[in-house]
């Protein structure tokens, strides 16, 4: 115990006069200790390749159609073929061309949706922390309101009013996903705001601006992308589930949601229209949950020393 | 305390009357809730005189008003679908609701607590590793995939488990284990990150140093800080269960309010919908009640306000 004690406190020292540059060094040999760190960014660098790249690598047209292909078993189960890996749907639709394809719903939702919601939510937590009294009040009753509701339920509700567009998913998360993020900012301005090294800057001399954009915004940026690590996951889960329920993108886009809904359909004969989406959003949502503990535990120096 | 369960009670009602006006306006926002719920082929004719038997044309605020009067006394219109009233449809379906996650909670109490302990007694051993590769797992798997997956391999393929419905009393086998794995693995985590917590607290290096039993240590001093933040999680999980069923119900046909939701959207049966959504919060709201007075008694710092 007391072993560890005497390097983590040269450790923070160390850290008062830490560069940008060290910084990074210094997470990398962070990331290089912890190996579920590095199989969690691996597998999400591997997400966003295949979203990225999908239109460029000669994979067949997700949307052709061709019924005299139609139900083809995986390559590697009998009357299968490589032409078609993951094998084809009802219409003969290439599966593991809709699989790749469907990486670029789920993290155009995740990503869009949580900046949406990290920003809205940064702005107002930012506020109602920093001036506190009758605005803090004000803010936090409807944050309160919002994250004491049966969460799903009501994003269904919404989406089943609203209609299925990517727009609509989008925006739908990204505000209903904002408290979380006003929460957790304002949580951390009040905290920071209140501590010593803020106090001594202020009699110090220091301007707002300099206090705000030295002290409060690099303190905040550790919990805010470790929070939008996790909820970016929790989107893409949700919406994988309000597409099983019909009531997220037009069905004719192929997303994991929408593949699953049909996959549904055909469960006992074609089991494999369901597998293949559903192992890609475990994929995604366990890439980004490794992600999140890496980071979690990287970028809080408290929680440094209780991984070792 | 009494204070404590007046103001938190008063906090509660305000929420309800913030969900309630939600849930009115969110039918609203579109413009025309008439349209919203008459089907596509409906004719213009039968969309007006469907507004004004449902009374859409009326003033808003005397809609609200009679929305909130209404729901006070368990109101909520009638259910398009069936024509009869909607509360007594929801209030039908709760006891399958109730069945399944309270089946669930336990299975996700019975796997979470016991390797949540053990990893934080022993981090980093074997059974810490498998402890946390199924905490994992019950965070990544998406429930709706997974209850598909378990009913073709347990149901279809095995004949283990029915496949659907509430007939059979091993029925709630399958829905309950796919309900409780994500929540064993917050359990999981929960428990084992606060044994860690405890492990290195002060108060237990002076039992050690005191010279007690490790047994004695771990079971009065470790056990009993766990269960305090073990509480609160349970609370808000169960509440999340009764909400967050919809996909499980919908694939077992577990005859739960779940499943009614599903339906209900496809029928277009906003009031329906709006019932459920209302009285899920009701629910919801009172189970944190509950869990704050819990955590109240456990916790005497909370109840003289620190």
């Amino acid at each position: 115990m007391a072993g560890e004690t005497i390097p983590h406190q040269a450790d923070s020292m160390l850290s008062m006069r830490r560069t940008f540059r060290d910084r990074l060094g210094y997470l990398g040999r962070l990331l290089w200790r912890d190996r579920s760190g590095v199989i969690g960014l691996t597998m999400i660098l591997v997400v966003i390749l295949a979203a990225l790249l999908a239109p460029h690598v000669g994979l067949q047209d997700p949307l052709a159609q061709n019924l005299g292909e139609s139900r083809m078993p995986p390559a590697w189960n009998a009357g299968g073929s490589w032409d078609h890996p993951f094998g084809t749907d009802s219409l003969g639709r290439d599966l593991f061309s809709r699989t790749i394809y469907g990486a670029r719903v789920s993290l155009t939702v995740g990503l869009f949706g949580v900046v949406i919601a990290a920003a809205l939510g940064m702005v107002v937590g930012a506020i109602a922390g920093y001036f506190g009294g009758r605005i803090d009040a004000l803010i936090t009753g409807p944050i309160n309101l919002i994250l004491s509701m049966p969460y799903l339920l009501f994003v269904v509700f919404i989406a089943a009013i609203l209609g299925r567009s990517l727009l609509n998913v989008i925006l739908i998360f990204g505000i209903t996903d904002s408290p979380i993020f006003a929460r957790v900012t304002r949580g951390e301005v009040l905290r920071i705001r209140e501590s010593a090294y803020v106090e001594s800057a202020v009699s110090a001399g220091a301007r707002w601006g300099r206090i705000i954009f030295d002290h409060i915004v690099p303190n905040l940026i550790g919990p805010l992308i470790t929070l939008a690590t996790f909820e970016m996951s929790a989107m893409i889960f949700y919406e994988a589930g309000l597409g099983f329920l019909g009531l997220s993108v037009p069905p004719t886009v192929p997303s994991w949601g929408n593949m699953l809904a049909e996959g549904r359909k055909y469960l006992s004969s074609y089991p494999w229209l369901t597998t293949f989406p559903g192992l890609a959003i475990m994929f995604t949502s366990m890439g980004m949950n490794l992600s999140g503990d890496w980071l979690r535990d990287v970028l809080d120096p408290r929680l440094r020393r209780a991984r070792r | 305390m009494l204070r404590y369960f007046l103001s938190k009670l008063a906090l509660s009602i305000v929420l309800l009357l913030g969900v309630m006006t939600l849930a009115f306006f969110m039918l609203r926002v579109t413009g025309d809730p008439a349209s919203l719920m008459m089907s596509r082929e409906a004719s213009p004719e039968q969309i007006e005189a469907f507004r004004e038997a449902m009374g859409f044309n009326r003033p808003l605020g005397v809609q609200f008003w009679d929305f909130l009067t209404g729901a006070a006394v368990g109101d909520f219109g009638n259910s398009l679908h069936y024509g009869s009233p909607a509360l007594p449809l929801v209030l039908g379906r709760l006891p399958a609701t109730v069945e399944l996650a309270g089946v669930g909670l336990l299975m996700a109490l019975v796997v979470g607590i016991p390797l949540g302990l053990v990893g934080g007694l022993n981090p980093g051993s074997a059974l810490d590793s498998i402890g946390r590769f199924i905490g994992l797992l019950g965070q990544s798997i998406p429930n709706f995939w997974l209850a598909l997956i378990l009913m073709l391999v347990f149901a279809v393929r095995l004949g283990l488990f029915p496949a659907f419905g509430r007939d059979e009393l091993t029925s709630v086998v399958l829905p309950a284990f796919v309900l409780g794995l994500a929540v064993s693995s917050q359990i999981l985590r929960m428990t084992r990150s606060t044994v860690l917590e405890v492990r290195s607290e002060d108060y237990i290096r002076t039992a050690h140093s005191k010279g007690l039993q490790p047994r004695t240590i771990y079971l009065k001093h470790v056990l009993r800080n766990v269960a305090i933040p073990l509480v609160s999680v349970i609370g808000v999980q169960f509440g999340y269960m009764l909400g967050g069923s919809i996909y499980i119900e919908a694939i077992y046909a577990w005859p739960g309010m779940g499943q009614l939701l599903q339906q209900a959207i496809g029928w277009r049966d906003f009031p329906l919908v709006q019932a459920l959504t209302v009285f899920t919060s009701v629910v919801v709201l009172t189970l944190n009640l509950v869990t704050d007075m819990a955590y109240a008694l456990l916790d005497p710092r909370i109840r003289y306000g620190r």
